[in-house]
């Protein structure tokens, strides 16, 4: 094969699909957004079939199939349920490495909620430890309007 | 809690996501004879009896290696559909209006897509003579071939 | 269920950066490949499946191009995006429809020309998570997390995974990264996201596998060995990891129950001889031997330090070297059931567990595992 390459370097074509798309938050998410950006609270949606509460909250209950009527005020504060430390810079990492990523369940909410940990040494993060929202100072309307979680007092 | 259209959020996002393709050892030798020879060729079927352009180095119909049975094709071809494209998009390589047409050169039996220059709009036709015009600067891709333009008569 | 085999297999080498070959050059190969096991034609072929992603190709629609590499022109085609395991068993459900006697199924994506991270970011949900930036390493380094801290299963042990499919590597000529390496060499290769190092975490690789279905009644007409399907099932969980408890797998037990079950299979851990499994990273070898209840909870790890998953163990688990040795996505799951066809033919050459008889393979689709597709195959006597 190599012979077709010689003194030449194989083609390479260098492309980008760069595709802008605008989605719609639907009114559930929209209503979490509000209540967070707004009154710095986390809103979750409960199922009155199985009584989940889905934190962030969806419109429908993906276990019932029926809608999630309710809403429900969850605490800013939770438990770490897993985490990991992202050391290499991957291509996704919107801020320099080291980054601790999280789920918390926060109390009240039977789904944990994906985020990032910080304001801790990761060698002291311990899963099971309890940790709270910090909100941002500048809310927009969106998950970043937590700007973290920290280890609660 | 239901929020108003002006509190309905719409999340923005990109895709961005670069490539590179490696146009293989088949791809690379009909563009490395298409930029440094203004060559087109293309791959031949012998049981089948046709010649694809661009090149495949398998017959799609008996699924044979065909990889090695190269052709070289005239410059010139005739045109056996066109459209006229009048909407702009960020991906077109010349401004609309533009001709857009399936162009079989001489000796091919696969017509190739390009662009068409030098024919008034209303004045292009079905079976119209092409001849490929190439380009000043070269990069190595099919716009080497920068249009094709009417054939003498 | 009625009876159907699989009669040929192909497959390319798999490597990091296929310079001479497009995907349909791959795709020729490994197509090629399987008629010529077969003893069959493209004409011979009823109906085509193909396995592959838009995003992982850099083109949109891409079942229709990789359709004509496989051989479609005036056949019926179908697809399936995601992994090949999948795409098989769409296959084998349109063999058993009895409209097609022939089915071939092909899989492909070639890792080298696009970015990985990029694209598995873009899986995770634009309106609550997308821009925390995870990708398929960091959410797989959180399960593997949660894993370690439920299980107490250690560091060591997950390397001893790397230790054993890069070895194994050694004896299949198809691998990409064969490798002689020691559970130190894995815990100080570079640390990506806790607690998954380098040697923790499969490559980016190029690679093509194709395998050709035939009824019963069909399969004597060609010369290709034929190995049984004995069971089949797939099972999803959750989309959200939050909604997931992620150090388990209940997806995949229930997916494993159903396909044991419909192949007689009472004892698991002694009616199978060999295992391929999707060892995307090392945790989750272990993982999936617990979920599908071939060790109990928690134990796989010292199982396999006791060398009970090795290639001269009760239970020989990667003999191809696996994930970890060479990961061409979508045709990561379909390359599992061709090893285990080719280890029950005999066929496996150096990398060849002895009097193999039965044999599973497994397919996963989603983030850490969130879909399971588990095959049982078996040759008769």
């Amino acid at each position: 094969m190599d012979e077709n390459f010689a003194d030449v370097d194989p083609m390479v074509y260098q492309s980008r699909i760069n595709v802008p798309y605008s989605w719609w938050a639907g009114d559930t998410a929209s209503g979490f957004f509000i209540a967070l950006r707004d009154e710095k609270k986390i809103m979750g949606k409960k199922c009155l079939r199985c009584g989940r509460t889905y934190v962030p909250p969806r419109k429908v209950c993906p276990l019932c199939f029926t809608e999630n009527a309710e809403w429900v005020e969850v605490g800013d504060e939770g438990s770490l349920q897993s985490y990991t430390v992202c050391r290499r810079q991957l291509a996704s990492l919107p801020r320099e490495a080291p980054v601790i990523f999280g789920l918390i369940r926060l109390d009240g909410a039977d789904t944990a909620l994906l985020h990032y940990v910080d304001e801790i040494d990761p060698e002291q993060i311990r899963i099971g430890m309890r940790v709270k929202a910090k909100f941002a100072d500048e809310r927009t309307g969106g998950i970043g309007d937590i700007a973290h979680f920290r280890p609660a007092k | 809690m239901s929020p108003s259209q002006e509190d309905s959020f719409v999340i923005e996002g990109k895709l961005a996501l670069p490539y590179q393709y490696f146009a293989g050892r088949t791809g690379s030798r009909f563009l490395i004879a298409l930029r440094d020879e203004k060559k087109i060729q293309g791959l031949r079927c012998e049981k089948c009896d046709k010649t694809f352009v661009p090149p495949r180095s398998t017959c799609e119909r008996c699924l044979s290696d065909i990889s090695e049975n190269w052709v070289e094709l005239k410059n010139t071809g005739s045109v056996t559909g066109f459209t006229i494209v009048r909407y702009a998009e960020p991906h077109q390589p010349v401004e609309a209006p533009y001709i857009l047409a399936l162009i079989k050169l001489d000796g091919a039996d696969t017509p190739i897509p390009h662009i068409v220059k030098g024919v008034p709009l209303g004045e292009m036709k079905v079976g119209m003579r092409v001849k490929a015009v190439f380009a000043e600067t070269t990069t190595s891709t099919i716009m080497d071939i920068d249009h094709f333009g009417p054939a003498e008569p | 269920m009625d009876r159907v085999a699989i009669i040929g297999v192909g497959m390319t080498r798999i490597e990091a950066n296929k310079i001479t070959d497009t995907f349909a050059d791959m795709v020729w190969e490994a197509v090629n490949g399987a008629l010529d096991d077969a003893g069959m034609t493209i004409e011979d072929v009823d109906n085509v499946v193909t396995t592959s992603n838009d995003f992982w190709d850099g083109r949109t629609i891409s079942c229709m191009a990789v359709g004509d590499a496989s051989g479609v022109r005036d056949k019926n085609v179908s697809c399936v995006e995601g992994d090949g395991a999948f795409g098989a068993l769409y296959g084998l459900t349109r063999t058993l429809s009895g409209s097609y006697g022939t089915t071939l199924v092909t899989a492909h994506s070639k890792g080298s020309e696009s970015v990985s991270s990029l694209i598995t970011n873009a899986a995770f949900d634009p309106i609550y998570e997308r821009v925390i930036g995870m990708d398929m390493i960091s959410a797989c380094a959180m399960q593997a997390m949660a894993y370690l801290d439920r299980t107490e299963t250690t560091s060591e042990q997950l390397a001893a995974v790397s230790v054993k499919n890069h070895g194994n590597a050694r004896y299949n000529p198809l691998a990409q990264l064969p490798m002689e390496i020691t559970v130190d060499d894995v815990l100080s290769s570079e640390m990506i996201c806790d607690p998954l190092h380098k040697l923790d975490c499969s490559p980016v690789s190029d690679g093509c596998c194709a395998i050709i279905l035939a009824s019963e009644e069909r399969v004597p007409r060609y010369r290709g060995k034929p190995v049984w399907i004995e069971g089949v099932s797939f099972c999803s969980d959750s989309y959200f990891l939050g909604d997931r408890e992620l150090s388990t797998a209940p997806s995949l037990t229930r997916a494993a129950e159903r396909a044991f079950a419909m192949a007689g299979i009472t004892d698991p851990g002694a009616e199978i001889d060999v295992a391929e499994l999707y060892d995307a990273f090392t945790h989750q070898e272990l993982m999936w031997l617990e979920a599908m209840g071939l060790c109990e909870d928690g134990k796989a790890g010292s199982r396999l330090e006791n060398g009970e998953f090795h290639m001269d163990g009760r239970l020989p688990v990667n003999p191809s070297g696996g994930l970890l040795s060479g990961h061409p996505v979508i045709a990561a799951g379909l390359i599992r059931i061709a090893e285990i066809v080719k280890q029950l033919r005999g066929e496996a050459a150096e990398h060849q567990i002895p009097n193999a008889r039965r044999g599973i393979a497994q397919g996963v689709n989603g983030l850490c595992g969130q879909s399971h597709c588990v095959w049982v195959l078996g040759k008769d006597d």
